[in-house]
This record gives C-alpha cells, sequence and structure tokens, in this order.
C-alpha cells in the first residue's frame, strides 16, 4: 500500500479550476518535490492532502485512509501528517516549548516532562537546543521555521508537508532550514515538498513532479526529469529557474 | 426642611457608589456570559447560528437600555411576572452588555490570523482546543482595551438603573440635591465619583493598548 495516494484529484476554487484530475502514488521514504510556476496548483495540492481544503472529485488516500470522506477522523489522519507553512505559523503567544509541547500533552496525552524531554530531543534535532524557552518573536525567520520543522517533528508523523518552508526567508537563513530538512530526509522520512530551491530538490528528492495548470504535467527521477525534460513546459520553467 | 450639603452627605454619595459597582458587576457578568455566547456563534461555521447571533445585536445595538430596563421591569409585572429590581436589572443589563461585548469580541477572535487556525487543526487539535489554547488567549490580548472601555461605558449606564428604583450613585445624588438644594456642588462630588472609578480604567486600558502595539 502507498503511503499517499491520489486518484483522480479535482479541485475548483468557484469556476477556477486548480487541480485538474491529479493521480500520484507516494511510497514510504520517497522525499518528493513538487515544482512548478505559482498559480500552478502546488501548493493547493498539499493543503488537500491533510484535509485543510476540501476537494471536488476523486479520492486522496493517506497509508489507505480516505481523507475526502466525512467519516474520517481529520484529527486521528493529522496527527500522522505534519505540515510545515511558509509563514511558520508559530503560536505568538506560547514560548518555545509550549508550541512544541502542546499538540504532544493535547492530542497524544503526553505528561508534562514527558513532552517537554521530546521538545528537547526534536529542538537538538533542529539545531535549537539552547532555544527552548525563547518565545517566537525573540527568534529570527530561520529559527521560526526550524521551531516550526520541530513542533511538527514532536508528534512522530508518518509523512510531512513542506509548503515553500524556504520562501519567506532571506537568502542567508534558508541554508540553515534546508540542513534542517536535509536531516530530516536523511532520517528516512516521507516528505512532500512544495519548493523552489532546486539545488535542495536536486541532492535530496527522490522524485521531482512538476505541476502546470492544475496536472501533472510531468514527473520522474531527479537527475533524468531535470537533465532530460520531455516537455516544452518543464524545459521552459527549468530555463527560468536555472538561469 | 433645606439642610447643609456636608462631610457626612459625601460620604452617603461614596456609599451609594457601592450599588453602582454591584450593578457594574452584575451587568458585566451577564454580559460576558452573553457576550462569549454570542462572538463564538458569529464566527461559527453554521449560517443560522451566525444570522440569529447578527440579528438579536442589530435588535439590541438598535434600541435603548432604557426600553430594556422598563419591558422587564414595568413589562413583565403588568404580564403577570413580578420580578424584582436586580433580576430586571440583571435581565436588561445582560441583554444589553452582552450585544456589545458579542461584536467586541467576535473582532477580536476574526483578528487572530486563521493560519493560527490551520497551525493547530493541522497538529490535531480540535476545535474546542484550537479555541481554548491558541486562539482565545490571543484574542484576550487584542480584546482586553476594548473591553475595559465598554466596562466604563456600562459604570455609567448603570445610572440609568435609578429609574427601577435602585438608590445608587445618581439616584442619591438626585435625592441629595432635593433636600440640600445644592445641585451644582452635589452633582459635581456625582461627576468626581463617577470620574474617580472610571478614569484608572481607562489608564489602565491605554497601557494595555500601548503594550499591545509594542508587541506586534
Amino acid at each position: 500500500m502507498s503511503r499517499v495516494e491520489l486518484i483522480n484529484v479535482s479541485k475548483n476554487y468557484g469556476p477556477l479550476r486548480v487541480l485538474n484530475d491529479v493521480s500520484l502514488s507516494i511510497e514510504t521514504g520517497e522525499v518528493i518535490a513538487i515544482i512548478g510556476r505559482s498559480g500552478s496548483g502546488k501548493s493547493t495540492l498539499l493543503r488537500c492532502l491533510n484535509g485543510l481544503e476540501p476537494i471536488q472529485s476523486g479520492e486522496i488516500l493517506i497509508d489507505g485512509v480516505k481523507v475526502n470522506d466525512p467519516d474520517t477522523d481529520l484529527r486521528k489522519l493529522r496527527q500522522n501528517v505534519g505540515i510545515v507553512f511558509q509563514s511558520f505559523n508559530l503560536f505568538p503567544h506560547l514560548s518555545v516549548s509550549d508550541n512544541i509541547t502542546l499538540a504532544p500533552r493535547l492530542v497524544l496525552k503526553q505528561s508534562p516532562d514527558q513532552a517537554r524531554k521530546i521538545a528537547s530531543d526534536v529542538l537538538a534535532r533542529v539545531g535549537l537546543a539552547d532555544k527552548i524557552d525563547a518565545m517566537p518573536q525573540q527568534l529570527s525567520g530561520g529559527q521560526q521555521q526550524r521551531v516550526a520543522i520541530a513542533r511538527s517533528l514532536a508528534m512522530n508523523p508518518q509523512l510531512m508537508l513542506f509548503d515553500e518552508v524556504t520562501s519567506a526567508l532571506d537568502p542567508e537563513l534558508t541554508g540553515e532550514v534546508l540542513r534542517v530538512l536535509e536531516g530530516v530526509a536523511r532520517d528516512g522520512m516521507t516528505m512532500i515538498l512544495v519548493t523552489h530551491e532546486m539545488g535542495f530538490a536536486r541532492h535530496f528528492a527522490t522524485r521531482i513532479v512538476f505541476m502546470h495548470e492544475g496536472k501533472v504535467w510531468e514527473q520522474g527521477a531527479v537527475a533524468d526529469t531535470l537533465s532530460n525534460p520531455q516537455t516544452a513546459e518543464l524545459k521552459s520553467f527549468l530555463d527560468a529557474v536555472l538561469n | 426642611m433645606i439642610r447643609e450639603f456636608g462631610t457626612g452627605d459625601i460620604v452617603y454619595l461614596v456609599f451609594a457608589a457601592r450599588w453602582t459597582l454591584a450593578l457594574t458587576a452584575l451587568a458585566f457578568t451577564g454580559g460576558a456570559m452573553v457576550g462569549l455566547v454570542l462572538a463564538v456563534m458569529r464566527i461559527s461555521s453554521f449560517a443560522p447560528l451566525r444570522v440569529a447571533a447578527s440579528i438579536y445585536i442589530q435588535i439590541v445595538q438598535g434600541t435603548p437600555l432604557l426600553v430594556w430596563l422598563f419591558l422587564f421591569y414595568f413589562g413583565l409585572s403588568i404580564a403577570g411576572l413580578p420580578v424584582n429590581a436586580w433580576t430586571a436589572a440583571a435581565f436588561a443589563y445582560s441583554i444589553y452588555g452582552g450585544a456589545f461585548l458579542g461584536e467586541i469580541w467576535r473582532g477580536a477572535l476574526i483578528a487572530v490570523a486563521p493560519t493560527q487556525w490551520e497551525a493547530g487543526a493541522s497538529l490535531g487539535l480540535s476545535y474546542i482546543q484550537q479555541m481554548r489554547h491558541i486562539i482565545m488567549p490571543q484574542a484576550v490580548r487584542i480584546a482586553t482595551p476594548p473591553t475595559i472601555g465598554f466596562l466604563v461605558q456600562l459604570i455609567k449606564n448603570t445610572s440609568l438603573a435609578a429609574t427601577i428604583g435602585f438608590v445608587e450613585l445618581t439616584r442619591e445624588g438626585q435625592l441629595t440635591s432635593a433636600s440640600t438644594y445644592k445641585p451644582f456642588a452635589v452633582y459635581i462630588t456625582v461627576a468626581c465619583i463617577y470620574f474617580l472609578i472610571c478614569f484608572p480604567l481607562t489608564q489602565w486600558s491605554r497601557r494595555l493598548e500601548e503594550r499591545f502595539n509594542v508587541a506586534r
């Protein structure tokens, strides 16, 4: 059974069709880089995967559980699917520690001590062990994003979604976040990244998915797809982003 | 018989202010309970709840508080349901305060970025957990200055309860003025007492507002 399975998924915003008959299958341990122009539907696709956005037709299965089914317990599903956003979305009124331990305590019913232990573990993974008692606004953008990744990791998800996680950061802060992503990828996490970081995609993704006009326009192994695009659209996209 | 306006009268006025404070506490507590329910209804994803709360708020904000006081105090007794002044005041002020606090708090709730809800939902938190641990704490900070502002309005509006028999600060002033025939001195004293209650609150509200603006 695939970790993630999309079958003929379509989604509209009013009259606008943002996902058009998307089918995609992702296995455990894969690192998928979704690339494409803005408006191609890549962020929407990600947000449909954990049920933040409803779809109009088709099926999305995560570990065999149907996301777009009213009987599915989305809360349970989301415990296994972490998502990291472009704008971090840390809780500004809570310390780094509370940001990370909130869901483990409330959702996984961990004791405060247990949750804090996990918080310090995940913070160590993102290189911020010394910031456990800081407030979000005391951190740089790059550090905030690393805390957001740690917050997701603390739930021990089976799949992680990254929605342009470096797009809001200055170039010098992008590197520190990418290094954290590399670490997560090396640990064998199944990851789906919407990204503009072609360098990162080239080195750490196992597969490239190029989206265009709401469709999976072209996909394949990284080296092949990037060096030998089959469609004119991917070729012109790559020419634009690589030069 | 006309007597002098002396220290004794001032002490009486200060004592009458305790009814003003008691009415304020009652009105604010009742209003807060109604307001909280209305605010949550107003941001509900279930349209009938939103519409019902909105209609309620429109009606109450479009009618005078005095009419609500009369309606509960005189109206209900004529309808065969005699209520005492406290009960009538409790209902009228809760209805009135709820409509205003509901709108203030709704504004504060929607001022918290929608991405905060998303972040909570994505971690598997329930609606109530998101509300309780993520949205409310942030909304309280936003809502505190305007809520205190409304509290000040409420303190002053408790004087309307004099019309249904409460001898609170304003009514005590009227009585004192009638027996001393010193309206100017009496009402200046009354005004000073209101001011001394309200001024610290407005200052506090201003300080919180500044701190909130710095914090963002």
